[in-house]
């Protein structure tokens, strides 16, 4: 017996999660809506996809490359940035935009505050954000299935718009109109993610058995909007359906740097994420809010995560203790 | 659910790993040679009562209890003392130790008989002689423990073994039954506690219902059922689960009334009433996938941990990388081969290279499953970040201090990071911070 042994601090053991097989879950959470875009508006979804992606994991490296920073592409993490980032172009998207959506997200929201852990707001909502802003016709031209044409036309109203934004000649929401099992397979105009309930559900519930992420969030995001919609007389169903919510509920408020911890915090940043939305949707003027949403309760994150602590076992009173 | 609002606490479901725990213990036979450290406990080493040359016999008194908290050392064989070393204990400070080489044939000191006890006081002389510490893995001095306050009503018996491999409580109550009663029964009749709670991990069937058949008989005496999540043996969290009642920060279980002891303990103490026995066997898991025959060894205290390997067999083909004294989620790595079996030591892990290597570390992802698995509802990560920033301040609130190195954020941690190892920094750094 020789002596060569390896003295480490306790646990010696550790169990077979990682970084990359949570995210790789989320990534094939995020397939099926991938998929659905794909038969929904066309093949050329796939390539705004693919390039997308592709983009995000190549400023993830060239980033980390010149800064000589450890490789993180193996984490997977740029690719969901990038999958989630174009699941919010629409199909027509100029590929070029694309490719500046995946700079910002990656290299200005992600990478310059850290990398991935640091950034306090999610980078693919960040890139969002700026191309709606910054490039506001071309990301609002939305190609419609032509199904979604028969019905907008069938309902009256005036243009071509998504659900949410259809209005008739006087400007009144025909969202209550439009058909519900539509709203759910997502044949109607938006962005390339956003439309089909069914595949962000079917996501959610992979996420749900594979324990990557906990219910907390999207449920109590979802049951605010649905409370606030009831009072207020709007159509709950149309209204959890249509625009980025279930999207943005599933995918984009779940992620895990830009969430609270507890699930005290969670439930509070589900309520604060319900009425916002609502606020904006009923009262601002603007059709959809849930990016900004997601982007305000972001910024709240720290101060949340602080009021929201666990009171320890056994400690005097919550977040107190004698030195 | 709104238990769940307050604190999370899942623990961790480590694997079992208790291929041992349906084989009977296996007695091994006298070592070349015996090592006692002179602090085999948490408190003052004892100081060596015997010189090189003298003659000891099994049950001799070797090194004898030093101030308030210490507990005596006795000699588990007949020999010859043939060194007084200096070694490092397990605490980590360099301590005395009596070397002593059997002669093989056993003879048990006459000194040895079953004690007199009538009442509280000698109760407690009773143990102090036993050279009983706590046989979980904490090895406080249970003399000292038992010198409860009045008000304790619940004397709890951690019989979790919440540790993955280790079954060697769980063979005590398969084979000792008997003992653990007549333990059980002393410590309620001279500390005049009422109730008594046996709290036992729902893996172990066989020792739930060896237990509730023993002890269905006995006014006051309940067990438990735990789920199987790691740290269920965890001292506040057993409390907590027996009882319900909250250990206060900084508090002892006595201010809430409990007094905790290790199924093993207990069964001592119910040995050492009837024969008189000290404390010098120790029932110990050998496992690893390094070791040939994995079981459960019944070692005199003092076995250097290469004589028990040898015994077991080492695999010809698998070399050791890594010697845990105890069980994988909170023992010590072991330097070297000549470490002896003391008290405390519940587990002897031989693992290979293999299984000894840990994934690469990532960075955080904050995904706050560190916060989900503490059992005591801290907050790891932001324990770690408030570290980072040398802030005491923040480290105070976020109760840096009841941190007990349970590893189970480690465990979890997708990122593979040593957050335990964080959290034992970050604890020291706020305990010298408030010494200042
Ligand atoms: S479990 Fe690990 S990665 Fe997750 S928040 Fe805790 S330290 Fe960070
Ligand atoms: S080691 Fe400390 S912080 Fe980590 S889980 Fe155990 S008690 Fe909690």
């Amino acid at each position: 017996m020789e002596n060569r042994l390896v003295v480490t601090a306790s646990p010696h053991i550790v169990d077979n999660s990682s970084t990359r097989k949570l995210m790789g879950n989320v990534v094939l959470a995020l397939l099926p809506c991938v998929i659905a875009s794909a038969l929904i508006f066309g093949a050329r979804a796939l390539l705004v996809i693919g390039v997308t992606t592709a983009a995000c994991v190549g400023f993830e490296y060239l980033y980390t490359r010149l800064m000589k920073k450890p490789n993180p592409v193996g984490d997977l993490s740029a690719v969901i940035t990038g999958i989630i980032l174009a699941l919010n172009l629409p199909v027509s998207i100029p590929l070029w935009i694309a490719i500046v959506g995946a700079f910002i997200s990656i290299v200005i929201a992600k990478q310059l505050f850290g990398g991935i852990g640091f950034n306090f707001v999610n980078p693919a909502l960040v890139g969002r954000i700026v191309l709606f802003t910054g490039f506001a016709p071309r990301m609002t031209t939305w190609t419609y299935p032509a199904k979604s044409q028969e019905v907008l036309t069938s309902i009256d109203a005036v243009a071509s718009a998504t659900p949410l934004q259809a209005v008739d000649a006087n400007g009144t929401s025909l969202l209550s109109q439009y058909p519900l099992m539509d709203l759910f397979l997502g044949v109607h105009g938006g962005v390339l993610g956003e439309t089909c309930a069914l595949a962000i559900l079917i996501g959610f519930v992979w996420l749900l058995v594979t324990r990557t992420i906990s219910a907390a969030i999207p449920v109590t995001y979802l049951a605010t909007v649905a409370v606030i919609s009831a009072l207020v007389g709007e159509p709950v169903l149309a209204q959890l359906l249509s625009g980025g919510l279930l999207f943005g509920a599933v995918f984009m408020a779940t992620d895990y740097v830009t969430s609270p911890f507890t699930l005290k915090g969670k439930i509070v940043f589900g309520l604060g994420l319900g009425i916002i939305t609502c606020g904006i949707r009923f009262w601002g003027n603007m059709a959809e809010g849930v990016s900004y949403a997601i982007l305000f309760m972001n910024l709240l994150v720290p101060y949340i995560n602080d009021l929201t602590r666990q009171k320890p076992l056994g400690a005097k009173k919550k977040g107190a203790s004698k030195a | 659910m709104f238990k769940k609002l307050k604190r999370a606490a899942l623990g961790a479901s480590v694997p079992h790993e208790k291929a041992t725990a349906a084989m009977q213990t296996v007695k091994m036979p006298v070592p070349g040679k015996v090592v006692l450290p002179m602090q085999q406990h948490i408190g003052e080493p004892c100081t060596p009562v015997v010189k090189k040359g003298d003659t000891v016999l099994v049950g001799t008194l070797v090194g004898k209890a030093n101030g308030a908290v210490s507990a005596n050392i006795y000699s588990g064989v007949s020999g010859t003392v043939s060194a007084i070393e200096t070694v490092r204990a397990s605490s980590g400070a360099m301590v005395p130790a009596v070397v002593i080489t059997p002669d093989g044939n056993q003879t048990v000191d006459s000194a040895v008989k079953a004690p007199v006890v009538t009442d509280k006081a000698s109760f407690l002389a009773a143990v102090q002689d036993c050279g009983l510490v706590g046989l979980g893995g904490a090895g406080f001095p249970t003399a000292v423990k038992l010198n409860v306050p009045s008000g304790v009503d619940t004397v709890v018996i951690n019989a979790a073994e919440c540790e993955p491999y280790l079954a060697a409580d769980t063979r005590e109550m398969l084979e000792n039954g008997d003992s653990i009663l007549a333990g059980i029964r002393a410590v309620m009749k001279y500390l005049a506690i009422k109730n008594c709670v046996v709290g036992i991990e729902n893996n172990k069937p066989e020792c739930i219902e060896t237990m509730t058949r023993l002890l269905k008989a006995e006014a006051g005496v309940t067990v438990k059922t735990l789920p199987s999540r790691y740290p269920q043996g965890a001292e506040k969290v057993l409390i907590e689960k027996t009882t319900g009642r909250e250990v206060p920060q900084g508090g002892l279980p006595s201010d809430v009334g409990v007094v905790v002891l290790n199924v093993t303990t207990v069964s001592v103490i119910g040995k050492f009433l009837a024969t008189g026995m000290p404390l010098t066997t120790k029932r110990v898991t050998v496992a690893g996938d390094a070791v040939q025959n994995p079981q459960n060894v019944e070692v005199i205290i003092g076995t250097p941990a290469n004589e028990v390997l040898a015994f077991c067999g080492l695999k010809q083909d698998v070399p050791v990388a890594k010697l845990i004294s105890g069980g994988p989620m909170m023992g010590v790595a072991l330097p070297d081969f000549e470490h002896p079996v003391v008290k405390q030591t519940n587990g002897l892990l031989a693992l290979s290279a293999k299984a000894a290597a840990k994934p690469d570390m990532g960075p955080c992802i904050r995904c706050g499953r560190c916060i989900d698995a503490c059992p005591l509802g801290l907050a790891p990560v932001q324990i770690a970040g408030a570290f980072n920033k040398k802030d005491v301040e923040a480290l105070n609130k976020l109760c840096v201090d009841l941190c007990m190195m349970c590893g189970t954020c480690s465990y979890v941690c997708p990122a593979k990071r040593p957050v335990t190892q964080v959290m034992s920094l970050a604890k020291n750094f706020a305990k010298k911070e408030a010494q200042k």
